[in-house]
């Protein structure tokens, strides 16, 4: 064990993880976050905890963090590049472990012209591949991203990292996936399937690479809520595929919400066939609730005691 | 070359409401070529700010010069015949470069008629693009001659992110990827193996940093 997460120790055992996610409020108050991480800390192995997604200003992943580990929660923080450089993201890092953080998921984060400051000056002083690199030397050479040497505590995260099977080009894919292991990365959560082709061809090339082994691999799925949801995800979402049988049945369904779930416990007892597949980060944006319904259906309650 | 386009003719009159009588100084240089503040168009701005001026019954006096250069010292010395007491401004139809320059050599108040964009080329006529994000220490010998320091949105050194799809950038879907580009060329050159070389960060003190960055050549100084 290089850490003391309980993701970490789960996913070592050989569990099939579950994680969720939870988006922070556009407000200071956290009762949603408490009543969230309530509600989902006994379905879910780790909750992730998003870093102003789409680049609109939220409560930080971090202060998030605390809240759902005072609820009982083991939570992801996800940090992205665009809003700090690494003079930042180091003193984050530190502040952040100190605070009982103990996983982190390292993105580029959404452009900021998607969100609610489009003027903003980003910063992508690091891309999310080196961030990676400064969590692991942090943790496992006591380095600063300067080379100069962390003197006391390092922060011991377990280091996560994206991956998406549906953006291009396809064939570079599993080759960033390993250089994202290489640089560090020990587990990872993947883009929202939908085209389970696509991403049996993606895992099919992990395996061949023995990437799955390297790392654990953790793959995304949304539960959509109605057929405007499928169709927005197939048409607006960049780096998404949305294959139309899927948007046939969210339109042909005469109750869409029960459908999505239906769909969702269906991919998530595919998924949990696929060699090197080592759990499921359920993404139920707006949708929270759901999550439960959706662990016990497709047959993963009760969740493991890492003990 | 420096690419830059000309700021709307009603932000200029404001800058020089209180002139009486301004010099237009156009530029020889990249403005020249990328159509944005040569002699012709420093004669079309001089005679727009005068019209405007006059239908506002407040005439204006305008002298127009274009210098071979507004950022060598020597053409910007040419200049001085002009600025005669009376002159109240000076409009510099120049990149930045050139509105600092006159302003450092004059004692007047000196105003940009153009907003400098980037460094880039001409891809089609009347269309120009960046390609250099000026970062001082120049990586396009790892990236098959494609900067993903100013074409990737993201500035992405270990690219491409999750955003490109068919080739585009998430952005903005006339952009094309600049990984994506990187990837097609390396793939064709055969070197793709370099791309698996984690790049590590990058030294941003050789970019904008600490105040003006300096280049000095010793073997070409004369004093």
């Amino acid at each position: 064990m290089k850490t003391e997460s309980k993701l970490e120790k789960l996913l070592s055992q050989g569990h099939f993880v579950v994680s969720g996610e939870i988006g922070p409020p556009k407000h200071a108050n956290p009762e949603g976050i408490k009543k969230h991480t309530a509600l989902l800390k006994d379905y879910v192995d780790a909750m992730n905890l998003t870093d102003n997604q789409t680049a609109i200003v939220r409560l930080s992943s971090i202060a998030a963090g605390v809240h759902v580990l005072q609820a009982g929660g083991e939570p992801i923080i996800q940090m992205t590049v665009r809003d700090r450089n690494r003079i930042a993201l180091q003193s984050d890092l530190l502040g952040a472990y100190s605070l009982g953080m103990r996983n982190v998921l390292c993105l580029s984060g959404d452009h900021q012209s998607f969100g609610n400051h489009p003027t903003a000056k980003n910063v992508h002083d690091v891309d999310s591949l080196q961030l990676i690199k400064i969590v692991k030397d942090l943790r496992d050479q006591k380095k600063f991203a300067c080379g100069e040497e962390l003197k006391g505590n390092e922060p011991r995260f377990f280091i996560g990292a994206a991956a998406n099977p549906f953006a291009d080009p396809f064939e570079f894919r599993v080759l960033r996936l390993e250089k994202k292991i290489n640089a560090g990365a020990d587990f990872i959560q993947t883009q929202c399937i939908f085209d389970m082709e696509r991403f049996e061809r993606f895992m099919a090339m992990v395996r061949e690479r023995g990437l799955h082994k390297k790392a654990h691999i953790i793959a995304g799925v949304m539960p959509l809520k109605s057929a405007k949801a499928a169709r927005y995800m197939q048409q607006s979402v960049a780096g998404m595929i949305v294959p139309d049988e899927i948007v046939n049945r969210m339109e042909k369904a005469a109750d869409p919400k029960a459908e999505g779930v239906a769909i969702c416990v269906e991919q998530i007892k595919h998924l949990k066939t696929i060699e090197g597949v080592a759990g499921v980060h359920i993404m139920a944006v707006m949708w929270e609730e759901i999550i439960p319904t959706i662990v016990q259906e497709a047959g993963l309650y009760p969740r493991p005691d890492a003990g | 070359m420096i690419i830059a386009e000309g700021k709307p003719l009603v932000e200029v009159a404001g800058l020089i409401q209180e002139a009486r009588k301004v010099l237009v100084v156009g530029c020889g240089g990249c403005v020249t070529v990328c159509l944005a503040g040569g002699e012709k168009e420093t004669g079309i701005l001089a005679a727009a700010l005068r019209l405007l001026r006059q239908k506002e019954g407040n005439p204006l006096e305008t002298v127009e010069v274009t210098l071979t250069r507004q950022c060598d010292p020597e053409y910007v010395d040419m200049l001085e015949k002009y600025v005669t007491d009376d002159v109240d401004a000076i409009v510099s139809l120049a990149c930045g470069v050139g509105v600092q320059f006159l302003a450092e050599r004059y004692n007047k108040w000196v105003v940009p008629a153009l907003n400098t964009k980037f460094a880039g080329g001409t891809v089609e006529h009347g269309v120009w693009e960046e390609r250099c994000g000026l970062c001082g220490e120049c990586i396009l010998y790892k990236t098959g001659g494609i900067c993903p320091i100013i074409r990737c949105s993201k500035s992405i050194l270990n690219g491409p992110c999750g955003g490109s799809q068919n080739g585009k950038c998430e952005v903005n879907p006339e952009t094309p990827c600049a990984w994506q580009l990187i990837y097609d060329r390396m793939q064709a050159l055969g070197k793709l193996d370099l791309l698996m070389e984690i790049q590590p960060p990058k030294d941003w003190s050789k970019s904008r940093d600490g105040g003006p960055r300096k280049v000095v050549r010793e073997d070409v100084r004369l004093a």
